[in-house]
């Protein structure tokens, strides 16, 4: 019995000590209902691609807890002439496999972020080119006045020349054209943590960077991120306790989850908006019975569209309050939004139908549409719901749904008729989204998110205008002026911003920024 | 006990051991009723269905998520309750049914088309082409159906033209399944044929000068076709569920037009937040249905084996 006790002692030791040295391990953790694409931070201009490796790549100018403007990369900037903006960069800034950070890298970075596969080109879009003043000091020429600079380059990050050019991997991986280098699945940055292994659809780990610039909040010694594609699942994992976090927490079970004495719920307003967008510059739809000519061209066929939307039943039902219908294609709280521009065209399916009967389609039409199954909230949902609707006036939609892996290469090639897609401008300035939504497509990047190429010469001349203005109030009539266009012409059908919500562990600290990035640095187990 | 395996006629079974075997057995009456109401909603849906959930415009989002009879909330027009984009489910149920049945029997269909000639062709051919078919099998085996599946239908969406898929999607689906099961039948259809081909009957039937064709369909066909027909009632609810396991993976029928296998799935995202109804009587219906086909299919291959008489 003794000898019994003793060894059932010297088991309680032996777990004590492996209790002890588990506790000095934190391992963190956090699913999302998709991956990134790619290691390859130039690759796709996508939040959930950028905030994966907003934790291995850093930006010159990022964000701070409150969105505010923080120093990264660069020390200090400011404006020695109307187009040239001067960035004293960090000193002593390491690289992963230990190469310092220099004005050569930033250089190297605009090149690369400005190639044929990049998708980053709407960021570096302004910049004519970048003069080197010593190895810490660029100077950034742009080629109109852009006092906005700093505030439109957080998600241009940062990677190495010098691995870049070793590992060919000096243009950026293309998810477009299938093309893929070392990126796809390495990454070297300057970041708070480091690549440690990476499989794609199943695990991601990242391992604190020893040799960072500064010290972060964070306690974790290992992050291991997990792509979760079903709700149910995903929901069931964290309620398990096989993840810390994970988002987003599909909105049936956010009554379940805030319920959960072991986990709490994050919520808030999103800065993302929800819109439909329609090729309007083929002269005959690919996917479409109407043969000949292009039904989108048609302003009543847009507007019809818009009319025969439930918005309110959608935001209501399939995202079961937690989304606010909006007639803008920015929400509350970018720089730009004007309240008084919000309003939605009635839902009128009548008004829809005549609309429809005067465009010359009294019988309706068939279109195709695709739409992602594990991008937004509830994507798949709400394109089936506008399904629906349509069919009410008699436009028969034959919906594609199909994963963000293979959707995004397909509507961004302009592979599509009629597509559903969400949009955060990164600048948190009206400027991005009309650059890169609005605006016909055109060189460096701009429009190269107006999927169905909605064109009007006046938003085109405003543009660039409204970049360059630095008086506010101009500024704002300008952009005022370019969203009431685009209104009157139904350029695109906004639907609503959704709401973010997060689950987690009650012992985890972290910071939810209004654009859905979830940077480790800030995240503490406690 | 040749004799049984020769007695395929309809008329000829009934009053055969089949038939009364058949009626003396209650697993398979009931089986055989269960699977016969299933079917009599899934042909008649469009009837007998109280909504039409394909018919887009029928659809109201503000009847969604309504619970099943009995439950606080129900409405009286849809007995099962209504899924997220106000689908009735039990109207969802039968219309998703016909897509499940259709699949899997078309896609039997195409594998005992395949597996059965293949299967003759080799056991009587023998030699070279014997050997290669049967490697073929064997490779095609060593691959899970479901891989085969996925491939067809990856191939299918890459060659197709732009806006086709959509109309042809079900055809897809019935090909990948069914191509991928043929080597079953193939096998079994050829280890019958090395039997059956010894005979006297095939050996007179060569003497007079009847054409290889001839004695493959006519005369060596109706004699192995007893253990195919086990075969594809058993995988007739495989091939129904190989079409729920592929529609849950995405790559099936689209979303507007769900199956009992996109239900199931669509209805997955619900379970935890107490709408268990837009997944469970799906799931049921599902079970239901493979169960009758299975003890039926079951009681077939006993009624067939002389060795259990």
């Amino acid at each position: 019995m003794r000898r019994m006790l003793r060894a059932l002692l010297a088991a309680a030791i032996v777990a004590a000590a492996f209790g002890a040295t588990a506790a000095l391990a934190v391992t963190f953790r956090f699913a999302d209902q998709g991956d990134a694409l790619s290691m390859d931070p130039h690759a796709l201009n996508e939040s959930l691609q950028l905030s994966v490796m907003g934790n291995v790549y850093e930006p010159l100018v990022g964000r701070g807890k409150k969105l505010e403007l923080v120093p990264i990369l660069a020390t200090s900037w400011k404006q020695t002439a109307p187009t040239v903006w001067r960035f004293v960069l960090r000193k002593d800034v390491k690289f992963h496999d230990g190469t310092p950070f220099t004005a050569d890298d930033v250089i190297f970075n605009y090149e690369r972020a400005k190639s044929e596969s990049s998708d980053m080109k709407t960021y570096v879009a302004p910049i004519k080119e970048i003069k080197k003043i010593d190895d810490l000091t660029i100077d950034v020429v742009t080629s109109e006045p852009f006092p906005i600079l700093p505030d439109t380059i957080g998600f241009w990050y940062m990677m190495s020349k010098s691995w870049c050019e070793k590992n060919n991997a000096k243009e950026p991986v293309d998810v477009r054209k299938g093309k893929e280098n070392a990126a796809t699945l390495k990454a070297n940055g300057t970041g708070p943590f480091m690549l440690k292994s990476r499989e794609p659809g199943i695990r991601t780990i990242f391992v604190p960077n020893p040799r960072y610039w500064t010290k972060v909040e964070s306690n974790i010694t290992e992050a291991v991120f997990t792509p979760i594609g079903n709700a149910a699942t995903r929901v069931a994992a964290l309620v398990s306790g096989d993840i810390d976090m994970m988002e987003p927490v599909p909105l049936q079970d956010i009554e379940k989850v805030s319920a959960n004495a072991s986990l709490k719920l994050l919520q808030g307003p999103e800065l993302r908006t929800i819109f439909l967008g329609m090729d309007q510059s083929r002269d005959e739809l690919l996917y479409s019975s109407v043969k000949g000519k292009n039904p989108f061209k048609d302003k009543r066929v847009r507007q019809a569209f818009y009319q025969a939307i439930d918005e309110n039943a959608i935001a209501k039902t399939v995202m079961r309050g937690a989304a606010t219908p909006t007639a803008l294609m920015v929400a509350p709280g970018i720089n730009g939004f004007v309240k008084e521009q919000n309003t939605r065209l009635p839902y009128d399916t009548a008004t829809a139908k005549k609309l429809l009967a005067d465009a010359g389609y009294p019988n309706g039409f068939e279109v195709g549409m695709n739409c992602p199954n594990d991008r937004y909230v509830n994507d798949a949902q709400i394109c089936q719901a506008v399904a629906a609707m349509l069919a009410r006036i008699d436009v028969k939609v034959n919906l594609m749904v199909e994963t963000k892996a293979t959707y995004f290469p397909k509507i961004l090639s302009r592979e599509t008729s009629f597509y559903l897609l969400g949009w955060t401008p990164a600048s948190y300035d009206a400027h991005n989204p009309i650059f890169a939504l609005l605006m016909s497509p055109g060189p460096s990047g701009r429009g190269q998110f107006n999927l169905g190429s909605y064109a009007n010469k006046r938003i085109d001349e405003l543009g660039p205008q409204i970049a360059s203005e630095l008086d506010q109030k101009k500024r704002d009539a300008m952009i005022a002026e370019v969203f009431k266009i685009h209104s009157d012409e139904v350029g695109h059908l906004p639907l609503h911003q959704q709401a973010l919500a997060w689950g987690m562990k009650k012992n985890v600290d972290l910071v939810q920024l209004a654009d859905n990035i979830n940077l480790l640095k800030w995240v503490v187990v406690k | 006990m040749t004799s049984v395996a020769s007695q395929t006629r309809l008329a000829r079974w009934w009053d055969g051991d089949l038939a009364y075997g058949f009626r003396r057995s209650p697993v398979a009456i009931v089986s055989a009723l269960v699977l016969a109401v299933c079917l009599v909603a899934a042909l008649f849906a469009p009837w007998i269905a109280p909504h039409n959930p394909f018919d887009l415009a029928t659809l109201n989002l503000t009847d969604a998520l309504a619970p099943p009879h009995g439950m606080a909330g129900a409405r009286p027009e849809y007995l099962l309750g209504t899924d997220d984009q106000g689908r009735d489910v039990l109207s969802a149920i039968m219309f998703g049914t016909r897509i499940s049945l259709l699949v899997g029997v078309a896609a039997v269909a195409l594998s005992v088309m395949l597996g059965v000639s293949l299967g003759l062709v080799s056991g009587y051919g023998g030699g070279r082409l014997d050997a290669f078919i049967m490697r073929a099998a064997d490779v095609q085996l060593s691959f899970p159906a479901i891989l085969i599946a996925l491939l067809i239908d990856g191939v299918a969406r890459a060659v197709l033209p732009r806006g086709a898929h959509g109309d042809v999607a079900l055809v897809v689906l019935i090909v990948a399944i069914g191509v991928s099961n043929w080597p079953t039948y193939a096998r079994t259809v050829r280890s019958s044929t090395l039997v059956e081909k010894g005979k006297e009957y095939v050996q007179a039937a060569r003497v007079i000068g009847i054409t290889p064709a001839a004695i493959l369909f006519r005369h060596l066909l109706p004699n192995v076709l007893g253990p195919v027909l086990v075969l594809a009632t058993i995988n007739i609810a495989t091939a129904i569920v190989l079409e729920a396991t592929l529609s849950f993976l995405g790559v099936g029928v689209p979303p507007t037009r769900p199956s009992l296998g996109t239900l199931i799935r669509v209805g997955n995202d619900f379970l935890f937040s107490g709408e268990w109804w837009i997944t469970i009587f799906p799931g049921a219906a599902l079970v239901i249905l493979v169960l009758a086909i299975n003890l039926l299919g079951d009681w077939l291959r006993d009624a067939l084996n002389p060795k259990l008489k």
